[in-house]
């Protein structure tokens, strides 16, 4: 696939989201609405359930499929109040040491008056600082589109995978193409440049793992059952690897990776 | 001293907004406020450096770090070659320690004529590794931040930079230790979304813009028109993400109260001192005593 190919696929219809998800990996979910300050944002579905044997919360953006759902949940466009509900429930998750698994699929944190009136930049901010500290396992997965800071709200993890035709990028490449080559048709070629696909982000260490997708992956009647419990198979054993190293460990090395990303050795507390 | 320099140029500029011409010396004499519009103008990097701390104590840290191309980004060469020649600056931000009215701190400046004060992977660096250093000494953090976002030319590595940045802080802020942000025009993106918005104190400059999205972005996706003063700081002040808009000329005496009100060593720490000793005694963490070795101490800290 070329890079508009693969952009295409990322975006399309028929991929499952994070309801199709929860209801094929895990069971007995009980969804929790609210960030206890202002209301429920629908593009963020959360709550408890079981992997397994495993307690865990599970948190996903939710696009929907057809035009109706889509419009319910904003298109997968998270407004603050569904970033504060996130962090709610990753903090319930942290108090009762439940593992954390994200699903992510957003163009975008969500763009308007009012998410700028609740403080979009806040709330994002706020996820980033409360999630690489919190003493239990995360995982998040990049499921479809991860649109820069919106996605990153949602995947500051131990472990973040990655669906191999999903995207995640600093800037939409549309964006791009836009800003720095000032022509809006040169969209694949910013793509190209921009590294936001699964095999370039795995070799610079942004992601953990590449899930491969079936080729008629989410066409008309693929066959989701294989795909599921293979990828509920590999959360269950990493879970459990996660969940047995002392807390402390688990977030000085999450902490450790990130600070890796882009290191330079002459910039160090002790060269001064 | 560069604010000398400026204070004796006698070259014309023009204002950012009224776009009247402004002997160079005469902006700076007046902070570099438009004495004609009251726009607040951009400062250079060095120069607001100089201006908010002590006279001689600024101590930079790795001043001479210099952007490579990390994912042979078309241009980008170009590009950061230029933002050094025009900003004087080998990247997007100034980080060191310094005492701002005798108190002393760790402080990073984002250079707003750096590539718009975009963050990549040195600008990122830099601050996590300032957090860093600050956590080793037990000191606090001053921010002045002033920044389109992250850095298209970097990628995802740049986007990371708001992960890791925040980690750090709050790793900082774990330990107890004081931090404060000061939001000048621009601070947008990627930076909102993470070191900007996370100081326990958090001032704006009047007029600045700062806010997540681009106006002209939201206008295009919703075809909203958006009023005079959206994302300025006075509306992050009403919308309750500032503490307080304080004027230039005022911010050397604000930061320096603040980090004195919020420092340790403060002769006035009694009734604090007193809630230790009986709540928090054989509890609590000497950070000023920690052994030397930071990764040890983080650790340490991640564990209480």
């Amino acid at each position: 696939m070329d890079a508009y190919e693969k952009i295409r696929c990322a975006r399309k219809a028929g991929r499952p989201t994070a309801r199709d998800y929860i209801q094929s990996i895990f069971t007995g979910f009980m969804e929790l609405h609210g960030d206890r300050t202002f209301g429920d944002d629908h593009a963020i579905v959360g709550g408890v359930a079981w992997l397994g044997d495993i307690p865990v919360t599970v948190i996903g953006i939710e696009k929907g499929h057809n035009l109706d759902e889509r419009v319910y949940h904003n298109f997968g466009c998270v407004l603050p109040e569904g970033y504060r509900k996130a962090q709610r429930l990753m903090k319930e998750a942290e108090k009762f040491h439940r593992p954390v698994i994200c699903f992510v699929d957003t163009q975008g944190a969500s763009c308007g008056s009012g998410a700028e009136r609740r403080g979009a930049g806040q709330a994002i901010a706020d996820n980033l600082y409360e999630l690489m500290t919190l003493k239990t396992p995360v995982i998040s997965i990049m499921a479809g589109e991860g649109g820069s800071g919106g996605a990153l709200a949602l995947a500051v993890a131990d472990d973040v995978w990655m669906l191999e035709n999903a995207y995640y990028s600093v800037v939409s490449p549309e964006a791009c193409a836009s800003i720095l080559f000032k022509d809006s048709s040169r969209v694949a070629e910013a793509a190209e440049h921009l590294k936001m696909f699964a095999d370039d982000l795995y070799k610079l260490n942004i992601v953990e793992r590449v899930i491969s997708e079936p080729q008629d992956f989410g066409e008309e009647g693929w066959d989701v059952e294989p795909f599921m419990s293979s990828l509920k198979m590999s959360l269950v054993g990493r879970v459990g690897e996660l969940m047995n190293q002392p807390v402390q460990k688990l977030i000085m090395e999450r902490y450790e990776k990130y600070r890796r990303i882009g290191r330079y050795k002459e910039i160090d507390v002790h060269n001064v | 001293m560069v604010i000398e320099e400026y204070l004796a140029s006698t070259k014309e500029v023009t204002c950012e907004k009224c776009k009247e011409p402004i002997v160079q010396g005469a902006l700076a004499k007046n902070y570099f406020v438009c004495p004609k519009c009251g726009k607040y103008n951009k400062i250079p990097a060095r120069a607001r450096v100089e201006l908010i701390t002590d006279d001689g104590s600024f101590k930079e840290l790795w001043q001479e770090v210099v952007t490579g191309n990390p994912i042979d980004f078309p241009e980008y060469e170009e590009k950061s070659t230029k933002a050094r020649d025009t900003s004087h600056e080998n990247e997007g931000v100034i980080c060191g320690t310094a005492k701002i009215k005798g108190t002393e701190c760790c402080i990073y400046v984002m250079e707003p004529k750096f590539m718009m004060g975009s963050m990549g992977t040195i600008v990122g660096d830099k601050i996590a590794a300032l957090f860093e250093y600050a956590i080793e000494h037990g000191l606090p953090v001053v921010g002045y931040a002033a920044s389109g976002g992250a850095r298209m030319q970097e990628g995802m590595l740049s986007l990371m930079q708001m992960a890791k940045v925040s980690g750090a802080i709050k790793l900082h802020n774990d330990a107890g230790l004081f931090y404060m942000v000061c939001v000048t025009d621009p601070t947008t993106g990627g930076v909102t979304a993470s070191f900007a918005m996370l100081g326990d104190v958090i001032i704006g400059e009047p007029g600045a813009l700062v806010g997540f999205a681009g106006k002209r972005v939201i206008e295009q996706v919703t075809g909203e028109t958006l009023p005079a003063g959206f994302q300025s700081a006075e509306f992050q002040l009403e919308n309750g993400f500032l503490d307080d808009i304080v004027r230039r000329n005022d911010q050397r005496d604000y930061i320096g109260a603040m980090l004195k009100i919020h420092s340790s060593d403060n002769e006035s720490d009694m009734p604090r001192m007193r809630f230790h000793e009986l709540h928090l005694k054989g509890h609590e963490t000497d950070y000023k005593n920690f052994a030397s070795n930071a990764f040890a101490r983080l650790k340490e800290i991640i564990h209480n």
